[in-house]
């Protein structure tokens, strides 16, 4: 019954969106005010729906509903009640089904929060989301529908992948999913504007919020998905420059990008078009990666099963969506002009490289990613791309780019007087770099030219971020939100930089081989093996490892790594053992057994790698921040008066 | 979306292998020159395990990584250089084994984006600066602190 | 012409490289070997039959052969293997297997339990022949002509369609339905 209620929840949804899609954006154009009023009841039905939907999806996890093909593949009775929750979306259709809940969401709120838009406006961007979201109905409903049904029921379900049986699973793709599916609403925006041909400074604070918002949201989806991979795949690694992670990597970069533009073209109403264009561009690379990831043209470890036809049907999608976005570009770009001036050293021109070099950013990983397909159309024979090109070409545009920010954030509109901050500036370059040379060659001994520099221009990054507020403070003047927001943001980036470097360059890391008894010596740490034991567990047995860990000869943990085989799939997993200390991680791994007690055990000293995630998380509050600025949330009079004037001042 | 999982090929051939396994490997290996063995190090993760493709020869955990190993050892230690090892591997494997991209005519469209795109931006900041430094001499609004007129 | 039709064209070419990654998908995980059309590597290793003797590969130059990689650990190659009886019954050309760091016991009793399709197995203990060979997951088939040359290589179980479109034309010589 259940699933039969969430298919029929589906296709009403499918039904809905599309008289969203079609009263939001035909209702503003041929002036059919009924229409355009009917357009936010829509919008609730279909997200009431969608909701029922996922609702009897995970209620038929809960009740082990074998009788459902997805639920089969995906769950165990012996499955924990909170996995089999969080297992709805775990692969590829019931994930599909979370993408749709979560744009159903972003449209209730741009709903509730468009109250003080024009109506139309408001109304023709809701129909591009209804546009998106049939979209992803109708390919749910045709490919990937989640409520098909097994005859006869499995007598029992092929268990959730063992590697996914994590809390992660229950908090990544939630999160990650809400920055991606974001996008889509500053993408509703931007074809609203061109719909409506009009396109000022209104719009761009309109968008502000929601745009900066859904950058939140993915910086910590992605900031949670390393951190997932670190702790869960036992590599120590963190990020590594894989296909289905570079897909979530370039909309963040193109939506910094955007965040930005958004705020020159709200201040000065300047790079109209660019911003429209990242604007198109970072939701596409959403939809570009929602590609790559289902179709099977890219070999991944993350991909979902592949399927030809599947990727067929997206691709299609994806043509029309961002075809036509494009083709909307290229009819109303040209018309957008703006007579407004600055000079080399303002704030605008920082603003303008920032962007450059965060698109040439975002274009080499795409390049790097989407190599294997490139050369392959191209008949340039078969290439794989990895870290060993992603890590220098990246490091390529980022350099520039850190280096430019203590420098730019102190720059004026227009004219940028940074004559008067000289001094400043050459201050906290000093103090910056011998901080950072200190951490690159004092503290940790064994520093590389790459390590100073990081160092020292995430130090500067900091210092000079902290000059304003700190003036401001002093001088007994508030802060705004937004202002907060940036500096925090800003922050955020400076401590990951510092972080990244330290990570890089100063991880110790050693494969050894130990019996019960014996001890190995590694970056200043002891690790004393004192064997294996079984261990049982609610859906696995394990051996686990246990280590004394001891520095100095002062004892500082006892670690258990364990080797964990899940009884339904037959698959071995690794669980590393992770302690921090003194702001560096310490972890120990089980490798393989090599007879008479004898095992392999991998140890690694990471120092500040946890700073990395820490710093994620405080550029996404930075965002948090800025998005609630009180500004944003007046529409309308204050908008009207500033046209008034900024018309005086060009005629 | 980072979501670890196995990639189910279709055919399931790849599967068939004994256990799958979704931990990775622990190489012991020390070559007796610490050179050699930064060398090994370096080499055997930048090699792709052909069965694992998305891990390297260092941290994949099949079979046929670790006699891949022992040949990149068996190499270094018998003198060749880090590209013959390349190269061994690449005439039996194809170019998809190396994680570095070949330094190639054929790649250098890879290798050239970086520099090119780069060039590209250059430009157009060039353009647009210049654009609007000229526009500077027209433009008579007065703003506030904030940027705004 | 309209400069702002840039990125609509950028994206036409991209759109172009991913429908043909799409038609091509369904090899994606069957990478090209680059030994095709090279010679096939000079082997000699004993023979699962008598460990005694050498399977060489100088005994088959001048002859079509099959070469099928397999091991008792495999599953896959149990569903190829009744495929396997079928083309050695045909009579067509010889099958040299290479049992592939398998356990040599278990290995004769298999083929002495489900039928030996091949006309001698050579065992590779070490890998190191698979390797040469460029395999990487078995089981996998390569067909070598008279000149020693690798001409086609199957990856996967081999099936009656493999057998009649690629492998039976070639050896045979007559014209090939497509490739």
């Amino acid at each position: 019954m259940l699933p039969e209620l969430g298919h029929f929840a589906l296709i009403l949804a499918l039904l809905l969106a599309g008289l969203q899609a079609l009263f939001g954006i035909a209702g503003p154009w041929l002036g059919r005010e009924r229409w355009v009023a009917a357009v936010t009841p829509a919008v609730a039905g279909q997200a009431v729906m969608v909701s029922t939907a996922v609702a009897c999806l995970i209620a038929s996890f809960v009740g082990n509903d074998f009788s459902v093909s997805y639920v089969a593949e995906n769950s165990n009775t012996a499955l924990p009640l909170f996995y089999r929750v969080a297992a709805m979306w775990g692969a590829h259709e019931g994930s599909l089904l979370l993408w749709i809940l979560l744009l159903a969401l972003w449209t209730v709120a741009v709903a509730i929060g468009s109250s003080g838009l024009p109506q139309r406006f408001a109304a023709r961007v809701l129909g591009v989301l209804g546009v998106v979201s049939f979209g992803f109905l109708l390919f749910t409903l045709a490919t990937s529908n989640p409520f098909l049904r097994l005859d006869p029921p499995a007598p029992d379900g092929r268990d959730l992948n063992p590697i996914l049986q994590d809390p992660g699973l229950a908090v990544h793709p939630p999160i990650l999913y809400t920055g991606y599916v974001g996008f889509a609403v500053a993408f509703a925006f931007a074809c609203a504007a061109m719909l409506e041909g009009r396109l000022d400074q209104d719009w761009a604070r309109w968008t502000r919020p929601w745009t900066t918002a859904a950058w939140s949201f993915l910086t910590c989806g992605i900031a949670l998905g390393s951190f997932w991979a670190y702790y869960e795949l036992g590599w120590g690694g963190f990020w590594f420059w894989d296909p289905v992670e570079n897909a979530s990597f370039m909309p963040w970069l193109v939506g910094t990008a955007l965040v930005h533009s958004l705020a020159v073209t709200d201040k000065r109403g300047l790079f109209k078009s660019w911003t429209l264009l990242l604007a198109i561009l970072a939701f596409s690379l959403s939809m570009l990666g929602t590609f790559l990831v289902r179709s099977g043209v890219l070999v991944s470890v993350h991909s979902f099963a592949a399927d030809p036809s599947r990727g067929i049907f997206i691709l299609v999608f994806l043509i029309v969506m961002i075809g036509g976005a494009l083709a909307l570009y290229a009819w109303r770009a040209p018309l957008l002009k703006s007579t407004a001036g600055f000079e080399l050293g303002a704030r605008e021109s920082f603003l303008l490289f920032n962007n450059v070099l965060l698109v040439i950013a975002a274009g080499t990983v795409f390049a790097g990613t989407l190599a294997p397909l490139i050369s392959d159309a191209l008949k340039l024979g078969t290439v794989s791309v990895g870290p060993p090109y992603f890590n220098p070409t990246f490091l390529m545009s980022m350099l520039p780019l850190i280096a430019l920010l203590s420098v730019g954030i102190h720059a004026n509109w227009k004219r940028g007087r940074l004559k008067d901050k000289q001094r400043m500036l050459l201050y906290t370059f000093v103090v910056a770099a011998v901080l950072g040379c200190g951490l690159a060659f004092g503290v940790y001994y064994r520093g590389k030219l790459l390590s100073a520099v990081g160092a020292t221009l995430g130090m500067w990054i900091v210092l000079s971020s902290l000059v304003d507020p700190i003036d401001r403070w002093r001088r007994g003047l508030s802060v705004p939100r937004a202002v907060l927001g940036m500096t925090t943001a800003h922050l955020g980036l400076a401590l990951a930089v510092i972080a990244l470097t330290t990570v890089q360059s100063f991880t110790t890391e050693r494969d050894v081989a130990l019996s019960p008894g014996e001890t190995a010596s590694v970056g200043g740490y002891e690790f004393r093996f004192l064997g294996v034991q079984p261990v049982e567990g609610p859906n696995y047995d394990a051996l686990g490892g246990t280590v004394e860990v001891t520095r100095h000869g002062a004892p500082v943990a006892l670690l258990k790594p364990q080797k964990r085989s899940y009884w339904v799939q037959h698959q071995v997993t690794s669980e590393t053992a992770i302690k921090m200390h003194h702001g560096s991680n310490v972890l120990i791994a089980l490798g393989e057994s090599l007879g008479a007690g004898r095992w392999s055990l991998r140890i690694q000293i990471r120092p500040l790698v946890s700073l990395i995630w820490l710093a994620a998380f405080i550029m996404a509050v930075g965002g948090a921040l800025a998005a609630t600025d009180r500004r944003y949330r007046a529409a309308g009079a204050p908008a009207g008066a500033r046209a008034a004037v900024a018309a005086q001042g060009a005629a | 979306m980072t979501r670890a999982g196995l990639a189910r090929v279709t055919g399931a051939w790849a599967i068939a292998l004994g256990t799958a396994h979704l931990a990775w490997s622990v190489d012991t290996t020390q070559l007796p020159d610490p050179r050699l063995q930064a060398r090994y190090v370096t080499l055997t993760h930048e090699l792709r395990c052909m069965q694992c493709q998305n891990e390297s020869l260092a941290d994949s955990p099949v079979d046929l990584a670790a006699d891949l190993r022992r040949q990149v050892r068996d190499m270094l230690l018998a003198g060749k250089s880090d590209d013959e090892v390349r190269d061994w591997m690449a005439a039996r494997y194809g170019d998809f084994i190396l994680f570095r991209p070949r330094y190639s005519w054929r790649n250098a469209w890879l290798w050239g984006a970086p520099a090119t795109l780069l060039l590209l931006g250059a430009l157009v900041s060039w353009r647009v600066v210049r654009q609007r430094t000229t526009l500077l001499a027209t433009d008579h609004d007065v703003l506030d602190e904030d940027g705004r007129p | 012409m309209n400069r702002f039709l840039l990125p609509l064209g950028i994206f036409a070419l991209l759109a172009v490289v991913l429908a043909i990654g799409i038609r091509h998908s369904p090899d994606k995980g069957l990478i090209a070997s680059p030994l095709l059309g090279k010679p096939a590597p000079q082997f000699s290793l004993p023979d699962l039959a008598d460990p005694a003797r050498q399977v060489r590969s100088a005994d088959l130059r001048g002859r079509w052969y099959l070469f099928n990689v397999w091991g008792t650990w495999c599953g896959e190659c149990r569903a190829e293997h009744d495929m396997l009886l079928k083309a050695h019954r045909a009579n067509l050309l010889p099958i040299i297997g290479l049992d592939w760091k398998d356990e040599e016991g278990n290995a004769r009793s298999w083929l002495t339990q489900l039928g030996n399709p091949y006309d001698s197995v050579a065992v590779d203990a070490s890998g190191r022949e698979a390797i040469d060979w460029g395999v990487y997951a078995a089981p996998e088939t390569f067909l070598v002509n008279p000149h020693g040359i690798i001409v086609f290589k199957h990856l996967g179980a081999l099936t009656d369609e493999t057998w009649a479109r690629e492998i039976v034309p070639r050896v045979t010589g007559a014209p090939q339905k497509g490739s």
